[in-house]
């Protein structure tokens, strides 16, 4: 680990304010990711600020009906909140499906936004990353690729993002709040996590000198017919080799609203709302699931070892979109 | 028919302490943290060693550049070839007690590099996080050669290894031809399989402290197998004098072979302790953990063929292995093949690949929990071609000689084994059929697998102290590595002299101790519980002696045979109300202690005799999602026929924690390669995935009754290895009856089983 500098923000501005014109400054929370990539060298901040004594903690009632999820709640807190539960089975369910039961009482909503990919190049500074150092090249393009992108990858980047509350975040089309220098903005979920391209070193759009405050749920919360499905190597603690949030509103067996974004896929959450738009006005059954399964992969690409993903992708879709309806199917 | 065992009279007496589930007696140490493992011993001024590891597989080092890391306040020493000091030159310097045929690997010895992660430097610092930032400023320029990891583009470029290792047989001659049997057998099967690379992640990572005395002299906590492998490994590479360094080990966290050879952060630390002249600790991190031995990579050839009444005609087992560059390890994988079954036509066949890898490692049951579950697996798929049921083909083809050498068997109670494993788990009930059992989308899978480890014995040598006080010590420098050895010997030296656990200390883990092999291949309790048994016996007889020669005493004048020991004192078998303390005897002698000394010497005569094994039954249960590929063991059932048992508490936790392992190797543990660089990638517990508590259900183990009396005076065989045997073909063969997909592959991970369905389905 190098040496690093340490301040505390008792404010949000204090905290903007840590951060402006330093660059190699970060904002640590939970740390349950940061510490981790610090020791393995994969990420070097020369100042750390610590937010996790900022009063953003708490989760509330928006006026429009909806939740706040404050950016400092941490995971655990936030899945067995009673109105999450209630009003957002998909999201508690998402989030427990994540980390250890260690881990959740650490890690905050903020932080998980932010977490970076679990690619072993990634983690490993003796090989080539593009994403650790621009410009070395990406190792697992023609390495070990396994765990890796099956949509929205580039040749500079195939890493895929870790998080399974973002997915069923994605699927919500959740608001993210932040705070910089210019004031508060609010940011589409569907916006906040980027694609790699050719600068994978960037995994969001949010800015080197904004904080994230909170996350805003909407009032639809499809309670009734939502799940969170996680296909992984084992069990429990296990990164998703693919995972699906999906969410529908039925009216007399038919869909009037679809939901459905997938994670371990991709380098951001991927929410297809084509996909999402064929299911509106058909029957909740297998045909129409099946049909946006293939239509969710229609441009997915395989590497040497993550080709499986495609198929099985398409089984998980149909499984999560099957729990969801309540209907039956393989 | 179960054989009766004869106790031996002594051990029958109340207080008797084999058999018993004594809980361990350094359990309270662990739970609270009294017990300390090596990188928790520390001394005043303890510097901190850390290591740089090679990003290339294979060439040179051109240029090392250690200003940077130098230049931070703190940092004390970078080591690196250039400025190591003068070291054994010789080969047979650098070997230890498991080493294989060939050149040791030598840390810091000169600028070539013939594996990634290799070690190429140590920043010595005053603070362990100081260390390891100065190691990333070290500043490594590397010629690159090309390098080749991938088995599967080299397995024809083998070569026939000899007996290149200790307890390695190269395979038997062929019996009869098998080639030609397979041709004309009414039914056959022929597979290949592959066992990814594993890597033993023990809980605690290898670290070693080393104390460096005023004097010069130094007290070395490692985590080793084997104390005086260590100590004898650093004196001569280091060359330093025997009596100068002491090598301790309490307390060990796990290690499932890792530590059988000392590793490089030994040499490390010891390395830096005697330079700098002050004492410093150097530990690996987890990825470093990947920078040494491993369970080799091997691709398999089992081809079986059979009378359509089961007989087995032709039995072909072909392994090729992995090894390094610098040395032959070579395992047992074939051979076992030609001893589970009768069969008249037999060839086996062993090679190896050099690859650019450190030198793989012998791994809980090294080379039977690879080669024993492809035969087994065949054995599935040639039950299932016969229409036969899996136990059955097994019990058709039994034999209680061992076909390879035409020994029998000191005891093999492998048919008890599947009588009642199958009868625990319901193994009647079983419809043949796969894919015959579904609940909804899942589908129940039973499938069931023989195991079979060797029963080995070495020589040890035990001193035990009796005190006044009635208080007993006993020692030998054997290791406990969370298996229990602690619990075992202290339970087998209350046994003899009828004590308490409680009166009872054994002491291991210290080069100073009595002589005993490294601790593995679950050979420790018949090697040094027996010389366990044999010094607390000598004490025995001087405690006999002397009570005899009490005048007027209540034993006076009895003999050896006609005196127990229960209670803390000697007793007329005849007359129990003849009696004395033996804290009465030792006063009437004024003897203030006894202190006896004892070799135990494997039975070489009945042993070269017989063959000797142990032997398992595994039953498993899976449920296999259909649509998404994923499996959940929920039962397996393992009876095991290990001789006697001497504590069932902890032989039960060995047993469980193998199954638990075998369903990593059967559907988590792989390394994987990255080719092109010649490096491990998933090189941490988050990647490379063992079983969690959510993959674990229900483990019902079963201690079949097996008498022996050739193995050693104990009858007890060991358990260390047998758990994990046949499990991975348990849970393959539960797969196929539960899916009708055959993975040969292991690990068996969702991609080959959705493979196997879409490939059954014809799509």
């Amino acid at each position: 680990m190098r040496a690093f500098t340490y301040s505390r923000a008792d404010t949000v501005e204090d905290a903007v304010r840590a951060l402006a014109g330093n660059p190699d400054a970060r904002f640590v929370a939970g740390g349950t990711n940061l510490l981790d990539l610090m020791k393995a060298d994969a990420m070097r901040p020369a100042h750390l600020v610590d937010i996790s004594r900022l009063p953003l903690d708490r989760i509330e009632e928006t006026e429009d009906g909806g939740l706040r999820l404050g950016a400092l709640a941490r995971n655990a807190d936030t899945a067995w909140d009673e109105r999450v539960r209630s009003r957002y089975p998909m999201l508690s369910k998402a989030i427990l499906a994540g980390a250890s039961a260690q881990l959740r009482n650490m890690a905050t909503n903020g932080g998980n936004l932010l977490q970076r990919t679990r690619c072993y190049y990634f983690y490993d500074s003796g090989t080539p990353c593009n994403k650790r150092e621009p410009g070395s090249g990406c190792g697992a393009l023609t390495g070990v690729n396994r765990i890796h992108a099956i949509l929205g990858a580039s040749e500079h980047c195939i890493a895929v993002h870790p998080s399974d509350l973002c997915v069923a975040l994605a699927a919500l089309e959740a608001t993210v709040r932040v705070t910089g220098p210019r004031g508060e903005r609010t940011i589409p979920f569907a916006e906040f996590h980027r694609l790699p391209g050719d600068t994978p070193h960037i995994d969001t759009t949010l800015g080197a000198d904004e904080i994230v405050t909170a996350i805003d749920l909407p009032a639809r919360g499809f309670a009734e017919h939502s799940t969170y499905l996680k296909v992984r190597d084992r069990a429990s603690y296990a990164f998703a080799l693919v995972s699906v949030a999906a969410a529908l509103e039925i009216e007399g067996g038919t869909i009037r609203a679809a939901r459905l974004a997938l994670g371990g896929v991709a380098h951001k959450p991927w929410r297809d709302t084509e996909a999402e738009a064929m299911l509106v006005g058909k029957p909740a059954e297998a045909a129409s699931f099946a049909a946006a399964a293939q239509a969710v992969l229609r441009g997915a690409k395989g590497h040497a070892h993550n080709a499986f993903k495609i198929p099985l992708a398409e089984r998980a879709i149909v499984r999560a979109l099957s729990e969801a309806a309540g209907v039956q199917t393989p | 028919m179960i054989a009766k065992p004869s106790i031996p009279d002594v051990l029958r007496e109340p207080g008797a302490q084999i058999g018993k589930p004594v809980s361990r007696v350094d359990g309270r140490l662990k739970v609270t943290g009294g017990a300390k493992y090596a990188a928790e011993f520390s001394a005043p001024g303890l510097a901190h060693g850390y290591i740089v590891s090679s990003t290339i597989a294979r060439g040179r080092i051109t240029r090392i550049d250690t200003s940077a890391a130098l230049a931070l306040p703190g940092v004390l020493h970078v080591f690196t070839h250039e400025n190591r000091p003068s070291l054994a030159w010789f080969d047979r310097k650098w070997k230890d007690d498991d080493a294989p045929k060939g050149s040791p690997f030598r840390p810091l010895y000169d600028a070539e590099i013939i594996h990634s992660l290799q070690p190429v430097a140590l920043v010595v610092a005053e603070s362990f996080e100081l260390a390891r930032y100065a190691a990333r400023l070290v500043q490594v320029e590397y010629e690159a050669a090309p390098h080749r990891t991938d088995l599967h583009a080299h397995r024809d470029d083998t070569f026939t290894p000899g007996k290149d290792k200790g307890g390695f047989q190269p395979p038997p001659k062929p019996r009869g031809d098998a080639d030609r049997a397979l041709a004309e057998a009414e039914v056959s099967v022929d597979l290949e399989f592959t066992q990814a690379t594993e890597h033993h992640n023990p809980m605690e990572m290898h670290a070693s402290t080393v104390i460096h005395h005023e004097d010069g002299t130094l007290a070395v906590y490692d985590k080793t197998q084997g104390a005086q492998n260590s100590h004898s490994w650093i004196c001569n590479v280091f060359n330093l004098s025997k009596s100068d360094v002491r090598v301790l080990s309490p307390f060990v966290g796990g290690a499932f072979g890792s530590g059988l050879r000392p590793q490089h952060q030994l040499f490390m630390a010891v390395l830096a302790a005697t330079q700098l002249k002050r004492s410093v600790r150097v530990e690996l991190s987890r990825p470093q953990m990947f920078s040494f031995g491993h369970r080799p990579e091997t691709i398999q050839r089992v081809a079986l063929g059979a009378r359509k009444d089961g007989t087995l005609t032709a039995l072909i087992h072909e392994a090729v292995q992995e090894s390094s560059q610098n040395e032959n390890y070579v395992e047992i994988v074939v051979n076992w093949s030609g001893q589970q079954y009768k069969c008249d036509n037999v060839r086996l066949d062993y090679k190896l690949c050099r690859l650019d890898v450190h030198t793989p490692l012998d791994q809980r049951a090294p080379g039977a929990a690879t080669g024993v579950p492809a035969l087994e697996i065949a054995m599935d798929e040639l039950a299932h071609k016969l229409g036969m049921d899996p136990v059955e083909l097994r019990l058709k083809n039994y034999t209680d000689t061992d076909p390879n050498t035409g020994k029998p068997f000191s005891s093999k109670e492998l048919r008890a084994c599947f009588q009642q494993g199958a009868e625990r788990f319901g193994w009647a009930k079983r419809n043949p059929k796969p894919r015959s059992m579904r609940e909804g989308r899942q589908l129940i899978g039973w499938g069931m697998a023989s195991g079979v480890w060797d029963a080995m014995q070495g020589q040890a040598v035990a001193k035990a102290t009796l005190g006044v006080d009635g208080r007993l010590t006993v020692g030998s420098a054997t290791a406990d590595i969370g298996t229990g050895t602690y619990t075992v010997m202290t339970q087998i030296a209350a046994d003899v002299l009828g004590l308490s656990v409680k009166d009872v200390t054994f002491h291991l883990g210290d080069s100073s101790l009595p002589m005993a092999p490294i601790e593995g291949g679950s050979w420790t309790v018949s090697s040094v519980g027996s010389a366990v048994k044999a010094a607390c016996d000598r004490v025995r007889d001087r405690l006999v002696t002397a009570a005899s020669k009490m005048k007027g005493g209540p034993l006076a004048g009895i003999g050896n045979q006609e005196v127990v020991f229960a209670d803390g004192h000697l007793v007329a078998k005849a007359d129990p109300s003849r009696r004395v303390s033996i804290t009465d005897v030792m006063r009437a002698s004024e003897l203030l202690t006894i202190e006896e000394e004892a070799r135990s010497v494997p039975y070489l005569l009945a042993r070269s005799r017989h063959a000797l094994g142990t032997h398992s039954a595994i039953f498993a249960e899976v449920r296999v999602d259909e649509g998404l590929g994923t499996v959940q063991v929920t039962r397996v059932v393992s009876a095991i026929a290990a001789g006697r048992i001497i504590n069932p508490k902890t032989a039960r936790s060995q047993i469980m924690g193998a199954v638990v392992w075998g369903i990593g190797m059967a559907l988590e543990e792989e390394t994987f390669t990255d080719h092109t660089l010649g490096r491990y990638m998933n090189h941490d517990i988050a990647e490379y995935h063992i079983p969690v508590n959510a993959d674990v259900h229900d483990i019902d183990v079963i201690f079949v009754e097996e008498h022996d009396e050739v193995v050693n005076p104990l009858g007890a065989k060991g358990v260390g290895e047998i758990g994990i045997v046949g499990v991975p073909a348990a849970i393959a063969n539960a797969i196929f009856h539960a899916t009708g997909v055959r993975v040969c592959d292991l690990p068996i991970t969702v991609d080959k089983i959705l493979e196997g369905l879409r490939r059954n389905r014809g799509d």
